[in-house]
């Protein structure tokens, strides 16, 4: 009679399907494969490929080098929050590290251009998100990585810690700012 | 699988349908597969990272 | 001394040790949903922003537990009482060791009492995903061992039972479709338990002071083969039950057993791959890594969702056409038993679960446009859609199917049954689209303050962020409102229900003791038998509504697709 008793016939295997399932479960499948090379097609065409680039580091390592960086860069300092500023030459490898709870430091960026930027974090998990843009990336202690920007609009974008890291979780911003060229 | 006494011989079942009714087999591929596919390689991946300069 | 009662009203044969530990998982799954509801209110006013309830360190303290209670001991107590559902009653067996039974279920009560007190003490708050190196209590993670330790157990019994099935022969020929889909699930919850002690166990380690290290990015990896994997435990357990309601319901019968059980193969191949959802922004893992695990290879388990999509409904067409609601397209739905909330909160899951959680699941578990969706409030919503309402509301649908049959009480004020299903789906359909929304516009899940008070620089999310929250907010305490029936009804039923006979008392409901000696009259079942044998006639279309509705999801899930893609476009490049 049904869904909870064993099939009707001993060899269920062999009892021909119905043209609904068949058609049905045909069309599912086109779909599905074109949702699968939707995927490669984009690495090839599209422009939001996440690059896989990324090393093993740790607190001290991946520390001095952001300070390195700020060291070589640095052109002001936020009155607000005391964070530097660094302006970086376009094309250059360009570094921010996310701690309790900041994103550091802040970044002077030229629209158009491309940066290597190099993330990481110094103590927990952090969730890298830029505002308004909506790029979300997963930043992990010991891990560093290295993604290539190119910032299509001018203004000020804001980086917002998306993955919880304690109870100032919710103050940990950091900024980049784009400039016209 | 299943088989019947007062039945004339049964037909053969296809391999598939044996496969179904086999749980220990099921339960083989369902660990199986992710183990390879998601965690071994994942973890492979990993452990590949260079390390840093 | 026989073993088993039947049920007069349904027919079904208990188990005596079988019965009794049905009842307690499910008396401890509504527990942990009682408590997680309560929470639910905490976190939801606390993240309308114009309410703001709670201080920050009560906020993630209520949402670790929230989490917890809801994902992990609801979801798998009652998981546990239908395996044995499946495996004991449907086959007609004795269930195997129940001895073990009863350990796994102490096991599982130990832990998540553990658990949830050491979320209470206040020192783990380190929300369910319990990222290292944040670090809980160690009795944080001996709770959770503990409870999946338990419910290891429990899937080893289901196995035990079905070979003790066999051995007797209760039943004759192939493992009935609903019983093959509690396979799955227990399949599936092997994998995911054995990952889960792969990793929590060194992270307990290390909690204590053993270990000194724990790879974060190891442990993001190794934790989701858990965490996303005990989702899909739940998927194919309420697929089946689906299968099983419109069984029930309508004496529905599956359109191609092939068909059906070819899906449950795909997932048992496919499905669990999906972990990869959540490390598809993660640095250093290959692309042809995430593709193929996102993908679940080639999305074969989302074409076997589909193809449930299309069976489930299919199959209670075709059950309410045969008996001659056969008018235009859609009699046979318009028709249905629409009072009855086993009816409506199936149906409403099977929606919603189709329509918002797999369409949105798909989306944002697409390698890049995971870019503008990761860790956003986007992902709780969709969740919510998928296991909130799906998972959850299933579940509810089947409660209100066994209050009379296991624990032998009538529905406890049945207009709030009736009208629960509505609320609680309108709640939360109200919630998961409007944070859906807000994630798109880049609103943080885990997150105690839009405002973002006490920040040493500031940002402004636009109103319309604000906005969206705020509904997603009234829709959210809405669907508490719709939790709270759902628990008034039950727990209500079990205190106050009218008796039926055989009847249960108080303690027979709530601690699982059996009913009456002389109920138990029956040595062994009668032999469960195949089905009657149908004439096969597959000329036509013997489903068109659902056809109708199975393209219209389509025509939903490929706008929305495509929608996301031009979304991703617009952002920054990067590479
Ligand atoms: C009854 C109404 C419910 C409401 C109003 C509700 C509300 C919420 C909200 C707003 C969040 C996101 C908070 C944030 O990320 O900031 C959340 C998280 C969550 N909810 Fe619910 N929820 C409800 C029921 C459920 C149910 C039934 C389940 C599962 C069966 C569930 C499982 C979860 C999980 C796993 C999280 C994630 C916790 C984390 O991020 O660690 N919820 N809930
Ligand atoms: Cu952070
Ligand atoms: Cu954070």
């Amino acid at each position: 009679m049904s869904s909870f008793q064993p099939p009707a016939d001993r060899i269920w295997w062999q009892v021909p399907v119905g043209k609904q399932e068949i058609i049905w479960a045909g069309i599912a499948l086109v779909w599905c494969l074109i949702m699968f090379f939707m995927m490669p097609y984009w690495h090839v065409y599209g422009k939001q490929n996440l690059s896989t680039e990324a090393y093993q580091t740790n607190a001290e390592k991946y520390g001095a080098a952001v300070e390195a960086f700020v060291e070589e860069y640095q052109t002001g300092v936020d009155e607000q929050s005391g964070m530097p500023i660094v302006t970086p030459p376009a094309g250059s490898d360009i570094y921010m590290l996310g701690r309790l709870w900041q994103w550091y430091p802040i970044l002077n960026l030229e629209k158009g251009k491309s940066y290597r930027l190099h993330l990481s974090s110094l103590d927990w998990q952090h969730g890298f998100s830029l505002q308004p843009v909506n790029i979300n990336l997963q930043v992990v202690p010991g891990y560093e990585m290295v993604i290539n920007v190119a910032p299509d609009q001018a203004g000020e974008f804001t980086v917002i810690c998306n993955e919880f890291c304690g109870i100032g979780h919710h103050t940990m911003l950091g900024k980049i700012h784009v400039k016209e060229n | 699988m299943s088989e019947d006494t007062n039945l004339p011989k049964p037909e053969r079942i296809p391999f598939f349908q044996r496969m179904l009714d086999n749980p220990f087999l099921l339960l083989f591929i369902g660990v199986a597969m992710p183990t390879v596919f998601y965690t071994l390689w994942g973890v492979m991946e990993v452990a590949t990272i260079p390390i840093a300069k | 001394m026989a073993q088993f009662r039947v049920c007069p009203d349904s027919g079904f044969y208990f188990d005596r040790s079988a019965e009794s530990l049905m009842k307690v998982n499910a008396v401890a799954g509504v527990v942990s949903l009682l408590i997680a509801g309560i929470l639910a209110l905490g976190v939801i006013l606390t993240r309308w922003q114009d309410v703001h309830l709670l201080p920050a360190d009560l906020f993630y303290q209520v949402l670790t537990a929230h989490g917890i209670n809801a994902l992990i001991f609801w979801v798998i107590f009652f998981e546990i009482a239908v395996l044995y559902f499946a495996s004991s009653t449907l086959l007609r067996s004795r269930l195997a060791a129940p001895g073990w039974a009863w350990a796994g279920f102490a096991l599982m009560v130990i832990g998540a009492v553990m658990n949830n007190v050491a979320v209470m003490q206040g020192n783990s708050s380190v929300m369910m995903t319990s990222y290292v190196p944040m670090q809980a209590a160690p009795h944080f993670y001996l709770g959770l061992i503990l409870f999946a330790v338990g419910a290891l157990i429990g899937c080893f019994v289901f196995l035990g039972t079905l070979v003790l099935a066999k051995d007797d022969k209760t039943y004759d020929g192939s493992l009935p479709l609903v019983v093959f889909g509690a396979l799955t699930a227990t399949i599936i919850a092997i994998f995911t338990i054995a990952s889960g002690a792969i990793i929590l166990v060194p992270t307990f380690l290390w909690s204590v002071g053993y270990i000194n290290h724990i790879d974060a990015e190891m442990y993001r990896i190794i934790w989701w083969a858990l965490g996303h994997s005990s989702q899909q435990i739940n998927v194919a357990a309420h697929v089946s039950i689906w299968y099983l309601i419109t069984g029930i319901l309508f004496g529905a019968r599956p359109m191609s057993e092939k068909v059906s059980r070819f899906a449950f193969l795909l997932y048992i191949f496919f499905l669990q791959l999906a972990s990869a959802h959540h490390i598809l922004v993660d640095p250093g893992v290959s692309s042809e890594w995430k593709i193929f695990n996102t993908s679940y290879a080639m999305y074969l388990a989302v074409l076997a969702s589909m193809i449930h999509g299309l069976t489930v409904p299919g199959a209670m067409e075709v059950a309410q056409r045969s008996k001659g609601y056969t008018k235009g397209l859609f009699e046979w739905l318009r028709k249905a038993p629409w009072g009855n909330p086993v009816f409506s909160g199936f149906f409403f899951a099977l929606v919603i679960f189709g329509f918002i959680g797999g369409i949105t699941g798909v989306v944002m578990g697409t390698e890049q446009i995971n870019l503008i969706i990761h860790n956003t409030i986007y992902v709780p919503a969709h969740f919510h859609a998928t296991v909130a309402v799906g998972t959850t509301l299933t579940f509810m649908a089947l409660t209100y199917l066994l209050i009379p049959v296991l624990f032998r009480r009538a529905l406890f004020m049945p207009w709030m049954a009736k009208l629960q299903p509505y609320v609680f789906s309108l709640g939360m359909t109200i919630m998961i689209l409007f944070l859906l929304g807000a994630g798109t516009l880049g609103v943080s899940r885990r997150h105690w303050d839009m405002d973002f008070t006490g920040a040493m620089l500031s940002f402004d999310y636009p109103g319309t962020a604000y906005m969206m929250v705020a509904v997603g907010g009234i829709g959210g305490v809405l669907g508490v409102v719709g939790g709270a029936m759902f628990l008034i009804v039950t727990v209500g039923s079990l205190l106050f229900g009218k008796k039926l006979e055989p009847s249960a008392g108080l303690f027979q409901g709530f601690c699982g003791l059996p009913l009456a000696d002389s109920v138990y009259n029956v040595e062994q079942p009668p032999r469960l038998e195949r089905a009657e044998p149908v004439e096969h006639h597959h000329d036509g279309f013997e489903a068109p509504g659902t056809f109708v509705l199975a393209l219209a999801l389509l025509v939903c899930f490929v706008v929305y697709y495509a929608i996301n893609w031009d979304y991703l476009s617009s952002v920054w490049p990067i590479g």
